[in-house]
């Protein structure tokens, strides 16, 4: 208290930058650690693994042998494990973003029949748990017979009611009903009013709602652990723990930890990547869903 | 199924204005029907999407769960037995206390650290708060499978650092991954993912709070530490409460961080989290009628206490 009376006649009103500071230093470092293991430890050939100290380097550098033996084993299968993952959430990404902005547009600026039904409901939407959902689809699709394909990932991944919601009040704050009406008026088209004067003005909300659901896609492990059984099909969540639980089965047979944790680098590295580029964008669409 | 497909065609077509155009005029001829068709048109992919994949899957596990099915009689009507076997089933209903002792611990818990880093974030502007905001957010991009498999890895005997801390003051190796202890090392694995994305959504919240309000406080000689407690925080409540709701919902499905770290701990059994037992039942056990009435509960009791907290907040920010 005392450093913050005196902090307070220095400079009128702003707290001690120390203590915040503190604050962090102790916070970064705990972010970080597990990241800076999995950085480090990729770098260690299997032996090494077991014998180096945890948070420092190993006798040798063995960070592009891994790599190398990483999209080697099994015929290249984390290769292909990359580019499912890729093609799942990049597909629903899509995807769900188009549904979203049309549906929170649609809900934001038109009036119809059981709108009011609608937006009621879709506030319960985001509230019933995904995981619920996916055994159930699970015993449908399988019906259909399209357990084991690409769709069984895809298709349920296109349901996002945050995505809607969040669209929906970014429309409402920042598209003014003149301007639609002005542009109805010259007889412009809805859709064309749609893609040329909405999606513009709301690119924030379109470009948070795609980031949002790509990184749930790309992290998701209930749903493709389910519908897939065709190691193939695979995204890199499962095929990973397909691979650790090898390692920890027949530990010395095969050397698998160095891959398991080279992979598991790999794979984090293009979301971290995407999202450090993109913090611009998508900090203020995380606020603009917190703000209702 | 392939009928929500549709929604993707317009970005996949690339220049999507322009395939319609000739469509819509035609509608608005008719006026007021034409507007809300065009609303309903905009609706109707999104409204398809949640009938195949919401609406359906829940009606479906609803139905599944008034049947039970055996290998002598098939499958026939049980009624409400699956429900009253779910209630009487200890490994369920230890799993959900299980989750719900954790979640008491944990949500407060990470919402406060979050809340406290949104609060640092919002006093300092520095290159330094730059850099926390980025590395405290890394966590959410990474698939909680890896961070489960990362802990696991540092937890570990063999593989981390901390389990051989106490060995250097004579004690015995750390066990992370049994006793009481378990819980703890789950909770902070999912501490550590979530933390960053909640001080985020906080951060975001306060910055939308208007500088008079602080103005008026420091004037009438509010310490920083009274500002952020009695003006910041009560002004972001219900960025808070978001945060919370969607926390609890995440609790309540808890399953990745277990079902991996499982491999390390044999201790998680089974029915260790309630959705752990669903997965189980089905892929296990193939009793799919009790996985899709324990699927159900789940989702139903998920959405009974998040609308409940909904309810009790609004209540609450509206009385003062």
């Amino acid at each position: 208290m005392t450093a913050a009376v005196r902090v307070r006649s220095r400079r009128f009103g702003e707290p001690n930058p120390r203590v915040p500071h503190v604050v962090m230093a102790a916070g970064m470092l705990y972010f970080l650690v597990p990241l800076l293991w999995v950085l480090i430890a990729a770098t260690k050939s299997q032996p090494d693994l077991l014998s180096s100290p945890a948070l420092w380097f190993g006798r040798g550098f063995a960070l592009f042998d891994n790599i190398g033996q990483l999209f080697r084993e099994d015929d290249g299968i984390y290769g292909r494990w990359l580019v499912n993952t890729a093609l799942y959430s990049g597909a629903s990404a899509v995807g769900a973003t188009v549904l979203a902005a049309f549906a929170g547009y649609g809900l934001a600026r038109f009036s119809f029949w059981g709108k009011r039904f609608f937006e009621t409901a879709l506030l319960g939407m985001i509230m019933v748990p995904a995981t619920a959902l996916v055994l159930p689809t699970y015993l449908i699709l399988s019906r259909l017979g399209i357990v084991n394909t690409v769709w069984a990932v895809i298709l349920p991944s296109l349901l996002s009611p945050f995505g809607a919601y969040l669209v929906r009040v970014y429309v409402t704050e920042s598209v003014p009903v003149e301007l639609i009406d002005a542009a109805r008026v010259d007889r412009a088209s809805e859709l064309r009013i749609f893609w040329q004067i909405v999606v513009p003005m709301i690119r924030p909300a379109i470009v948070t709602v795609f980031l949002f659901t790509l990184v749930a896609t790309w992290n998701n492990y209930f749903l493709p652990l389910v519908m897939l059984s065709d190691a193939d099909l695979y995204p890199l969540t499962v095929g990973l723990t397909t691979w650790f639980n090898t390692a920890q089965q027949e530990a010395g047979t095969r050397v698998l930890f160095n891959l398991v944790v080279t992979g598991a680098l790999l794979a984090i590295v293009p979301l971290v990547i995407a999202f450090v580029l993109l913090q611009r964008f998508w900090r203020g669409g995380v606020g603009a869903g917190a703000l209702k | 199924m392939t009928r929500a497909l549709p929604g993707t065609a317009p970005k996949a077509g690339g220049a999507p204005g322009r395939r319609t155009v000739e469509r819509v005029p035609r509608r608005r001829s008719r006026g007021v029907t034409a507007h809300s068709l065009a609303g309903m048109l905009f609706v109707l992919p999104f409204f398809l999407v949640v009938v195949a994949f919401l609406v359906v899957p829940l009606g479906f596990a609803l139905y599944l769960s008034f049947f039970t099915k055996s290998l002598v009689l098939g499958s026939r009507f049980s009624g409400l037995d699956g429900y009253l076997r779910a209630f009487t089933d200890p490994l369920l209903l230890d799993g959900f206390l299980r989750v719900l002792l954790f979640g008491v611990v944990q949500i407060p818990v990470m919402l406060g650290i979050a809340l406290a880093g949104a609060l640092a974030l919002d006093a300092i502007t520095t290159r330094f708060a730059m850099l926390y905001r980025l590395f405290a957010f890394m966590p959410y991009a990474v698939p909680a499978v890896i961070g489960a498999l990362m802990w696991g890895f540092l937890y570990s005997r063999t593989f981390g650092p901390f389990s051989g801390v106490t060995s250097l003051f004579g004690g015995d190796p750390v066990d992370f991954f049994s006793g009481p202890l378990l819980l703890v090392s789950l909770g902070n694995v999912v501490t550590w993912a979530w933390t960053g994305y909640n001080t985020i959504v906080m951060h975001s919240a306060l910055q939308g709070v208007p500088r008079e309000m602080y103005e008026a406080a420091v004037i009438d000689g509010a310490s920083p530490v009274q500002i952020a407690l009695r003006v910041k925080v009560p002004a972001i409540r219900q960025a808070i409460s978001l945060a919370a709701i969607f926390t609890v919902i995440g609790t309540m499905q808890f399953f990745t961080e277990p079902q991996i770290m499982a491999r390390f701990a044999p201790q998680i059994s089974a029915g260790y989290t309630p959705n752990l037992y669903a997965y189980n039942q089905a892929f296990a056990y193939s009793n799919f009628n009790y996985s899709a009435t324990i699927s159900f509960t789940l989702g139903f009791v998920v959405f009974v206490v998040a609308y409940a907290f909904v309810f009790v907040s609004r209540r609450r920010g509206a009385r003062s």
